[in-house]
């Protein structure tokens, strides 16, 4: 079945399952792959994703779920993107694997809140997991992004 | 308009000088550059070596044997090779070397990433990979100005005349640097002049990573490729007994199903089919090979195994003698869990088997078994089977397993297809190769004066090597199984080391420092009571036992000083101190923590991290892999388990296995000291001194020992209510 998905500023006609997992339609269908697989329940957040601007665990919807909405991806923030910039900035990746989704809801907190403090910062982030343990320095690149006027 | 002239006769040139290729013989080290014929290279590149390449705008491409998964071995082995060529820094670029003999790491024989080696192996051969293009960029200016070779320099991707100033740049000195002999012994830049390493380089994978760019192995597409998963045994060693095949080729999207060794194979355009193929088979198993395997059983078989005699591993003295003379005897005993890697990329490979070639793409930290097991799978020769090392999202020490590579190469040799093979969380949970769960008893002894004078431990464990690297097993050890313990840093006149063998069923391999991990806990906790028993303060009675051992003495100052040792801990905080060398370093760590009296949470506030590698390369890669070390140390101290049921794995994801999220993490403060000491490994060594220290600061701040791995709340209580 044909379903349109609004993904970064563009339309896609897919033609999935519409009960299929928004996740993987973005990765394996539209290629999409900065987005990641994690865990599957919702439970590490390297799937993170905006819908309508909320941060949201991509593998925790269906296509259908996601039809009519913009949904964005790390591929849909600009390059010069104050976040990402400090992220380089802070050399914050290690593997990098769990980093898009990390990035993604780093970039919604600050449209949300500009200044946020470092408590609203660990409990904006809290939710997402790093093995490669890269918070403090997560934690640096958001400050660092907050102070160039990250809410951009 | 000059520009494009000058790009244009260059292409042509540098056409003509493509063919020259050098590689890094293995038959020694150092390793020996030899020429090596190359037919044509075909895109107006210059490859002075196996190691790098360059193209006509000035971009030299170095090869990189050694996987990335994070602790940023590309951007180390690249500053190894520009800081001899003398590159400029914008010139550098990666990428994944070919698997292939040359590119074997010249001390393991192999390509292999492990052990905290990628740069201390691989220092020599990038360093001279690097200063032959030079010598040969050098020698090709000499000639074209007709000058002696001593008096030109190379600088930032030129080469100048020092006494007439002129100036020739590397991209416009390719061709000619090409028909110039491969010098075999190219001297290396003294440290001195080194432009790069030492200092602070960007990561060459970062901007990448930031932007969702890198390809990892999940992130590969091959035309025509299928997805498949494998419906596995819930117990080890659990045989099929049923399944339907017929309701799984029912599922919209499945293609084929079939029976492979394990279990059923289930293959289909797309990842959630596969899955779903494998639920509608409803596979019944029988019990396993170990049905009444569990963690209360678990616990039962280590204390069993404690009775039985062991190998006697290390007998230092007369530890019997010493028992009966010692003042004070103490006596305890230890446990460490089954942990996970959980790297955050599942295993995953896409294989591409045709009747005369197969073509892999792996995330894996071991190119040659990949290898090996392709060329068993496929009947095919090394010659016929191509490897792409794909970036890795984490590894620490699980990636070296390569089953999914034998899965994936067998499933796609019999659909006669590419298929993508992507092990779920809960497969990647149920399948991992542990950090070995353990059991230690020690006795140790102090003469009159507090100073420790035996040390008998027996430790119950599985063996890693048996199955990994079965050529490092001498006489039934297992040297994993006593690392930290046989080879304790400290000075210890009678010192009796037992090891029993634990059979299981529980597959366990490399974890992140490996033995380390678990034995540092044991015997830096230990230690400690000895410490607190001649009631001399842990740092002196530490120091006192390291008179032998400069290097270890001096990261454990470092952190005392550091971190205020000395001074009054702040009100309710306790602080821990531990040390251990591995990997060619010494790390020390302090912990500062608070326990609450009511949660029993443990409240790490503060690590101060100090290690000594020898030599840094990139001094802020090696803050990365402190930082990274220890919190994943602190996760595996407070909360890592991997529980047992019904004779296989009961952990399935990140809700019943949590690791230490953002709001968990202490103030981490890393110093690195640097001498002139040979150059060690950073990956791993900052691991094992984590959790002693934060369980020597539990002690400090609650009188609590905690012998026990994870300290987990309840287990504080517990403490609680039996010290009350």
């Amino acid at each position: 079945m044909m379903i349109e998905l609004l993904v970064n500023g563009k339309k896609h006609q897919v033609d999935v399952d519409p009960d299929s997992n928004l996740l993987w339609v973005i990765r394996e269908h539209l290629k999409l792959v900065g987005t990641k697989y994690g865990c599957g329940e919702g439970a590490c957040g390297s799937c993170t994703v905006h819908l309508d601007g909320e941060p949201t665990r991509s593998c925790q919807l269906t296509v259908k779920d996601a039809q009519g909405k913009a949904i964005t991806t790390i591929e849909g923030i600009p390059e010069d993107h104050p976040v990402k910039e400090a992220w380089i900035a802070e050399q914050t990746s290690q593997c990098g694997y769990c980093q898009p989704g990390q990035i993604m809801q780093a970039v919604a907190l600050l449209a949300r809140n500009p200044k946020p403090s470092d408590q609203q910062i660990v409990d904006s982030m809290d939710g997402l997991l790093c093995r490669c343990g890269t918070y403090p320095r997560i934690i640096k690149a958001i400050r660092k992004a907050a102070g160039k006027g990250g809410s951009r | 308009m000059t520009n494009s002239m000058d790009r244009r006769s260059f292409l042509k040139k540098s056409a003509a000088c493509a063919g020259l290729m050098l590689a890094v013989s293995l038959s020694g080290f150092p390793p020996i550059l030899a020429a090596e014929k190359r037919t044509d290279t075909g895109n107006n590149q210059w490859i002075p070596n196996a190691w790098l390449r360059m193209t006509p705008d000035g971009v030299v491409t170095v090869l990189i044997n050694k996987s990335e998964l994070g602790q940023g071995t590309w951007t180390g082995l690249a500053m190894l090779v520009a800081d001899q060529l003398d590159m400029d820094w914008k010139d550098v670029r990666v990428e994944a070397s070919p698997v292939r003999d040359e590119y074997k790491d010249p001390i393991f024989g192999m390509q292999l990433t492990g052990g905290s080696t990628g740069i201390r192996n691989m220092y020599d051969t990038m360093s001279k990979a690097g200063a032959a293009a030079r010598e040969m960029l050098i020698s090709a200016a000499a000639s074209e100005w007709k000058v002696p070779i001593g008096e030109c320099l190379a600088q930032k991707g030129n080469v100048t005349h020092q006494k007439t100033g002129k100036t020739l740049s590397y991209r416009q000195l390719c061709s000619q640097a090409a028909k110039v002999p491969v010098p075999q012994n190219p001297p290396l830049k003294p440290r001195d002049q080194f432009q790069f390493i030492g200092k602070n380089m960007p990561r060459l994978d970062m901007f990448d990573k930031v932007n969702g760019k890198p390809v990892f192995g999940v992130d590969v597409f091959v035309p025509g490729m299928l997805y498949s998963s494998i419906e596995r045994p819930p117990a080890y060693g659990a045989k099929l007994v049923s399944f339907d095949k017929a309701a799984a080729e029912k599922v919209p999207g499945v293609q084929k199903v079939f029976t492979v060794p394990e279990g059923v194979a289930v293959v289909a355009t797309n990842i959630e089919s596969a899955w779903k193929g494998r639920k509608a088979l409803n596979a019944k198993w029988d019990l396993g090979s170990m049905p009444d395997l569990n963690d209360t059983s678990l616990q039962r078989i280590f204390m069993d195994h404690m009775r039985k005699k062991g190998l006697v591993t290390k007998n230092v003295g007369d530890v019997e003698q010493a028992f009966k003379k010692a003042s004070q005897r103490m006596m305890s005993v230890y446990s460490a869990p089954y942990v996970a890697h959980a790297a955050f990329e599942p295993q995953n490979c896409t294989a591409d088997v045709r009747p005369d070639s197969c073509e892999i793409w792996c995330p894996t930290q071991a190119q040659t078994s990949a290898l090996n097991v392709a060329m068993k799978e496929t009947g095919l020769p090394a010659d016929k089977i191509t490897i792409h090392t794909t970036m890795l999202g984490g590894g620490f020490g699980g990636k070296v397993e390569v089953k999914v590579v034998e899965e994936a190469v067998m499933i796609s040799r019999t659909v006669g297809k590419p298929v993508k093979h992507i092990w779920s969380r809960k497969e990647d949970f149920n399948n991992d190769c542990f950090r070995p769960g353990s059991l230690h008893m020690i006795e140790g002894g102090l003469d009159d004066k507090g100073v420790p004078v035996l040390w008998r431990h027996k430790v119950v464990v599985s063996p890693i090597m048996e199955r990994l690297l079965p050529a490092m097993v001498k006489g039934g050890i297992d040297p994993t199984a006593v690392d930290g313990i046989a080879n304790m840093d400290y000075s210890m006149p009678n010192l009796y080391v037992e090891y029993v063998k634990l059979d299981l069923p529980i597959p366990v391999g490399f974890w992140r420092s490996v033995g380390n991990s678990s034995n540092t806990f044991v015997v830096e906790s230990f230690i400690d009571e000895m410490a607190h028993g001649a009631g001399k303060d842990p740092l002196e009675f530490r120091l006192n036992m390291l008179k032998e051992n400069p290097r270890a003495a001096g990261v454990l100052k470092k952190v005392a000083d550091a971190g205020g040792w000395s001074n009054p801990a702040p009100k309710d905080i306790g602080r821990g101190i531990a040390v251990r060398f591995s990997y060619g370093s010494y790390v020390a760590q302090m912990a500062e923590v608070s326990v609450d009296k009511k949660t029993g949470v443990i409240k790490v506030h503060r690590m101060v991290s100090a290690i000594d590698p020898g030599q840094v390369v990139n001094p802020d890669s090696v803050l990365a892999q402190i930082e990274g070390a220890t919190i994943m140390a602190i996760s595996v101290a407070l909360k890592e388990r991997v529980s047992f049921k019904n004779g296989g794995v009961a952990t399935s994801s990140f809700s019943d296995y949590p690791i230490l999220t953002m709001s968990e993490i202490p103030r981490i403060e890393g110093h690195i000291i640097t001498n002139n000491e040979k150059i060690g490994g950073v990956g791993e060594p900052c691991v094992p001194p984590v959790a002693p220290a934060i369980a020597n600061a539990v002690f400090a701040a609650t009188g609590l020992r905690l012998r026990s791995l994870p300290m987990t709340a309840d287990k504080v209580r517990s403490a609680f209510k039996a010290k009350a």
